[in-house]
């Protein structure tokens, strides 16, 4: 479904991707894992269209997007759920999840939404940066549902949360897969990334180190906890 | 008590001014983050154009009150079109340079043609005369721009709030990047948002001639006070800049009236209120820090 060749991608001077390929497969769930640094939210800018200095190519379903500006490539189904939860302060719950159009073939309902997150329902007219930052993460991921995005780019959406939301976050993407939905995400957390992941991308300097699998990472969760840092 | 009403009454009207300026240079800069130092040029081009058209051709008030905004507002998108849409990628520093190169452009333009002195515009004749409010009497025509400027920015919240063009104009200005990343195509209304800003401001104009000397340097004279209240309301906020025109506008009557024996700190007083609340709240009294994209 994605398809990355040889991205390059450039802070001014700065190299942070290096000749990056990777592939991820119709309905998978792939993560980026990596040190702080090492290009894995570049790497989600570059595909989404929102960082301008890259070199390389970036396919969707065999077409090539590389120079596309960043609101057609989400008409073609990509759903963005940046880091910082891109709650807007100036727009109710509601408008948070109203304002992209939708876009795929199977989108949430605004009452599928709030049926799934009462806590959003009660504050549906408040602005979003009201909420928790557990709300305003299923806020953000909500938001794509509902666009119907095909293939979600999800930026650590489980950092900062409680262990309850994590499993939350969890079985939201676990549903998501299972209607078909393609997901890359950038994840710190081994435990939860094997939890809802079908494979994973080793990133270090800006390269694809390794590409392993569940078991993989499992086995080798010691000695990978350790090089990340956590 | 009368006098204290007169002066409150007459700083609202003021106030509805800078509030109409405040509001298309927020609009404006909130799409584009453009400081649209022209601004006061266009308020004076309405102005003058009101003027030209009445004297050269016989163009009553109320037709002005329209073709004015709408032929700015073209020139506005025209001129985006052409220059500002290309300061998006460069240093601030080409922003001021460009956009106070226009005024000047704009000023001196008119004033090779009318002279520098100032011309007067009479009051339609519907709004001559005043209303009796039983205490205190006001002259129609200031009630008039009072009440429209108030119905105008009513009108301007509700779309902005009540409307999905409004949503995304929101969106859009809080977090352009990320609403891109939403499917939204900004640049799309980046153009008629600009020629949105500039017609208020002619129109904002054209509602000065009748009161206010119409000279090519009238704008000039104004648009300081109204990067204040900008700054003040917070710059890219929308309510902020209204709240803080009217604010300013109230201010500076009760200043000019109460403080009138220092005559230093009257003049001064909004420069002082805007220090104050930059010291207090550097992002303005609505003002938000920028988000990162």
């Amino acid at each position: 479904m994605l398809r990355i060749e040889n991205l390059s991608a450039f802070y001014g001077e700065a190299q942070v991707l290096r000749d990056v390929s990777l592939e991820v497969c119709a309905g998978e769930v792939v993560t980026l894992v990596g040190r702080n640094g090492a290009g894995k939210s570049t790497l989600l800018r570059c595909v989404m269209g929102l960082h301008p200095g890259q070199r390389g190519a970036v396919e969707l379903d065999g077409r090539d997007i590389t120079r596309l500006p960043a609101h057609k490539r989400a008409r073609l189904g990509l759903g963005w759920v940046p880091d910082d939860r891109g709650s807007y302060a100036t727009l109710t719950v509601t408008e948070n999840l109203t304002l992209p159009p939708t876009v795929g073939p199977d989108p949430w309902s605004l009452e599928r939404v709030y049926e799934a997150f009462p806590a959003l329902y009660t504050r549906r007219d408040s602005a979003a940066t009201m909420l928790s930052g557990g709300e305003q993460q299923m806020l953000a991921l909500a938001r794509v549902l509902r666009m119907g995005a095909r293939l979600l780019l999800c930026d650590e959406p489980t950092e900062g949360l409680s262990p309850l939301l994590v499993q939350q976050v969890g079985d939201l993407l676990r549903e998501a897969k299972r209607h078909g939905v393609t997901v890359l995400l950038v994840e710190q957390n081994l435990h939860f990334a094997t939890g809802v992941a079908d494979r994973h991308y080793l990133l270090a300097e800006g390269r694809v180190a390794e590409a392993m699998d569940n078991s993989e990472v499992r086995s080798r969760e010691r000695e990978l906890l350790a090089y990340l840092g956590i | 008590m009368s006098g204290f009403a007169q002066n409150t009454f007459n700083g609202l009207v003021s106030g509805a001014f800078y509030a109409l300026l405040a509001l298309g240079l927020a609009v404006i800069f909130g799409m584009l983050r453009v400081v649209n130092f022209a601004h006061g040029a266009f308020y004076m081009l309405g102005a003058f154009g009101a003027y030209v058209l009445l004297s050269e051709a016989g163009v009553p008030f109320w037709a002005a009150l329209v073709i004015m905004p709408v032929g700015l507002g073209l020139l506005g998108m025209a001129l985006e079109r052409a220059v500002i849409h290309r300061l998006t990628k460069l240093d601030p520093l080409y922003n001021f340079l460009l956009t106070f190169g226009l005024t000047l452009i704009l000023q001196d333009l008119v004033k090779l043609r009318y002279g520098v002195q100032s011309s007067p515009y009479e009051t339609p004749s519907l709004l001559s005369g005043s209303v009796d409010f039983g205490l205190f009497d006001f002259p129609t025509y200031r009630v008039f721009i009072l009440g429209f400027a108030v119905l105008l920015c009513v009108a301007v919240w509700w779309v902005l709030t009540r409307t999905r063009i409004g949503m995304v104009v929101r969106a859009a200005t809080e977090r352009p990047d990320l609403t891109r990343a939403f499917g939204i195509d900004v640049g799309r209304w980046v153009t008629p948002v600009f020629g949105f800003g500039i017609g208020l401001a002619g129109l904002a104009g054209v509602l000065a001639a009748p009161m206010r000397a119409v000279n090519p340097l009238m704008g000039a004279d104004l648009i300081i006070v109204v990067f204040a209240v900008v700054v003040i309301g917070g710059l890219g906020s929308i309510f902020g800049s209204v709240a803080a025109g009217f604010g300013i506008g109230l201010v500076q009557a009760w200043g000019e009236a109460y403080l009138s024996n220092f005559p230093l700190v009257s003049q001064t007083i909004v420069f002082v209120v805007m220090a104050g609340v930059l010291l207090w709240r550097p992002a303005g009294l609505f003002g938000r820090e920028e988000a990162p994209a």
